[in-house]
Order: structure tokens, then C-alpha cells, then sequence
């Protein structure tokens, strides 16, 4: 049994909004809000990094657990936009966290890497004890700004979030998640070596559009649950259309889906602990339903999670 | 109703714009279709002809142009 205790984000100071990238890249504001329902987004400043976004994330949402990064017996960390090809992140963070010594495994997992890292927690939790997840993404120093690169470059923002999964009782339970990967698609969304991020977005918003609706179908059906019952929804934030189209599928309104795309853009593996951290701190009660999480991006990884209310006896 | 202006009144429908391009002409290049509209167009044709396409049928080259959406429905019949 695995709970979900808190969350925390950090988003960079700079924000970035439709005007700037539309000079860059040759193209008018209202396209890209209509495009992808962005408005601005955040850029990390020169002295910051994949890293440093991790470690605040992280210290936030320890401080909202109440738990000092002493209490972590392990951190899962995902990135897509790492500085280096090794060693990832994790262990600068576990270092920047002062916990030198506790295991710190990468997650080199874009947009779905905390939906994995949750997921590969809730099964760590009883072994670990607090498993604190982080994704963090600098997305802006990995897309191209010009012309050429339009349709990736009015999408991608820089952030961090942090989740902390126990075994311990929490505001959730972590009831199941399911998880895919299909390598026959991965050339569709990279980042090769030496260049900057390269989307085939009309493949990846077709697989995307049947994939997350049939995983968090599957997930709530072999649950006996139905999507109508679902408190909320938190998804990769990866454009807005994309988000309509899930709740579409799904049969449910679309204000079920918890959405900040418009103020961050699309942070790949940062952005669902992010939705989740701001989502949580305006929805600080008790929960009456169900949660579900989902995600999909390159890999192709997807997948989707479900929390719940904790067992009677196991309330906080 | 033929087959062909079936898959236009899709096409118009998805693309909330009277079709102007010839068959073989590209919907994505003539910006007829973006990435949204092109999802809702295959629901739209599996609706329309009672199939259910495949994960893996989902290249966009399958639906880039009404000859090639005929194309692809011709292998499926």
C-alpha cells in the first residue's frame, strides 16, 4: 500500500509569453493560443538548471509534507532535457537535498517520467520508506526558436515538481496505474545528440488522442469506477486541445481536468506535478473521489495512475 | 452519396471549411487540416464507415489527402 503525501513545484521567475515567441518564430500570438492554448510560459534564468529547478521543487514539497529531505530513503528523478548524457540529475538533487547517500535513480523519461516515477513508487514505498518523485525540465535550452522549429518552439516551458509517495498513511491512496511503451514510434518525438527536439506532431497527437483515453479507461474499468466519478483529472499538460479531446473521449466536462497550461506551457515530465501541486494547494480538503492521473510522450511512453480516498481506517 | 464526397463532407466538417484542394493535393501542406483536425477526422471515418482503425494505422500519410484516405479504406473493405 503506497499513498500520495504532497506535492511541490518551482517554476522560474522569467515568463515568456505568446508576443516574444511569435517574433522569434514567425508567427502571431493568437495562433499560438489557439494552437495549443498557451499564453506564456516560464524560462530558466542562465545560472539555473535542470537540477537546481529539481532541488527547489523538491524542498517544497517536502515543506508541505512536513518532512525534513532526511526522512527520504529514496528519490526517482525525471528528465527529458538533462545537461549532460550521465550522471543524470538525481543525484546532483539528492546532493543539492543534502542526502548524499540515499539511492537517487534517473528516470530519463520525457513527459511521462513522473507518471512513471509515481507509479514505480508506489511499488518502492513498502521497501523505502518515503519515496520523494522529481521532474524537472529546461525545455527552453533544448527547442529551437526560429521559423524551422515553430511548432515545438511555441509549446515547450521550464519548471520542476516533486511528489511524496509513503507508506505511510496520506491524503490518497494509490489504488493502481498502467503503464505502456511502444519503441515502433520513438523516432517521432526525440532528442538526438546535437540537435534540437524534433516532434512528428501530427503522429504524436493521433496516438496520443486514442491512447490516454483507452489507458484511463482500462485503469478506472478494471477498478469499478467510471470517469464521471473521477474527482479530477491530471494530465500532462501538453496542449490544451489535446486535454479537450481526452474529456471528449472520456464523456466528462472538460473543467474535470485540472489545467495551467496557459500560464507554463508545456514542461514535459515537469508539467503533472506541477498541475498536481497547484491543484492540491487550491483543494487542500480531504478528497471525496477518485484521482486519476495520465500522461503520454515520447517513447512512445503513456500510461495513467489512480488514487483514491484512503481506506477507512487508514485517514489521516 | 458516394464514398469520395462522404469523405469530403468530413473533411469539411473537421475542417469547419468548404474543401478546395484536389484529391491528391495534401490536406496538412494546403493547411486544410492541422494535428486536432486530422484526430477528429479518423473518428469521424470510423464512424462514418463502421471500422475501427488501428494504433497502428495511425500514420498520418494514411489520411493525407482524399485519394489516400480512399486508399487506405479500399484496404480495409
Amino acid at each position: 500500500m503506497a499513498y500520495l503525501q504532497a506535492f511541490g513545484a518551482y517554476l522560474p521567475s522569467r515568463i515568456v509569453d505568446n508576443h516574444e515567441i511569435a517574433a522569434a518564430t514567425g508567427t502571431d500570438a493568437e495562433y499560438i493560443l489557439r494552437a495549443s492554448g498557451i499564453e506564456q510560459r516560464r524560462f530558466a534564468a542562465p545560472g539555473e538548471s535542470v537540477s537546481s529547478l529539481g532541488i527547489c521543487a523538491a524542498k517544497d514539497c517536502l515543506e508541505s509534507a512536513g518532512l525534513a529531505a532526511r526522512d527520504v530513503g529514496l528519490l526517482l528523478a525525471a528528465s527529458s532535457s538533462s545537461e549532460r548524457r550521465f550522471p543524470g540529475p538525481a543525484s546532483s538533487i539528492g546532493a543539492g537535498l543534502a542526502i548524499n547517500g540515499v539511492p537517487a535513480i534517473d528516470l530519463p523519461i520525457a513527459s511521462a517520467g513522473s507518471l512513471f516515477g509515481i507509479s514505480l513508487a508506489a511499488h518502492l514505498a513498502p521497501a523505502y520508506g518515503n519515496v520523494l518523485v522529481v521532474a524537472s525540465e529546461v525545455m527552453s535550452r533544448v527547442v529551437e526558436r526560429t521559423p524551422a522549429h515553430r511548432d515545438t518552439a511555441i509549446l515547450f516551458g521550464d519548471g520542476a515538481g516533486a511528489c511524496l509517495v509513503t507508506a505511510e498513511p496520506g491524503f490518497a491512496e494509490i489504488r493502481d496505474s498502467l503503464l505502456a511503451s511502444d519503441g515502433d514510434l520513438a523516432a517521432a518525438l526525440r532528442l538526438d545528440l546535437n540537435a534540437p527536439l524534433y516532434m512528428d506532431g501530427r503522429t504524436i497527437i493521433l496516438q496520443a488522442a486514442r491512447k490516454i483515453p483507452r489507458a484511463i479507461t482500462e485503469l478506472i474499468e478494471r477498478n469499478q469506477t467510471t470517469a464521471n466519478q473521477v474527482e479530477v483529472f491530471l494530465m500532462h499538460q501538453a496542449n490544451f486541445n489535446l486535454i479537450t479531446r481526452v474529456a471528449h473521449a472520456l464523456a466528462v466536462p472538460e473543467d474535470r481536468f485540472f489545467l495551467n497550461i496557459q500560464r507554463y506551457g508545456n514542461t514535459s515530465s515537469a508539467s503533472l506535478l506541477i498541475a498536481a501541486a497547484e491543484w492540491r494547494q487550491q483543494h487542500a480538503a480531504p478528497i471525496a473521489g477518485p484521482l486519476v492521473f495520465a500522461s503520454f510522450g515520447a517513447g512512445l511512453h503513456w500510461g495513467a495512475l489512480l488514487a483514491a480516498p484512503p481506506s477507512v481506517g487508514n485517514r489521516l | 452519396m458516394t464514398r469520395q464526397a462522404k469523405i469530403t463532407e468530413i473533411v469539411e466538417k473537421v475542417s469547419s471549411q468548404p474543401l478546395v484542394v484536389g484529391p491528391d493535393e495534401s490536406l496538412f501542406e494546403s493547411g486544410v487540416l492541422d494535428s486536432f483536425a486530422l484526430t477528429d477526422m479518423v473518428g469521424a471515418l470510423e464512424d462514418m464507415f463502421s471500422i475501427r482503425i488501428p494504433d497502428s494505422d495511425l500514420a498520418p500519410r494514411n489520411f493525407e489527402s482524399i485519394a489516400r484516405i480512399e486508399a487506405y479504406l479500399d484496404t480495409r473493405s
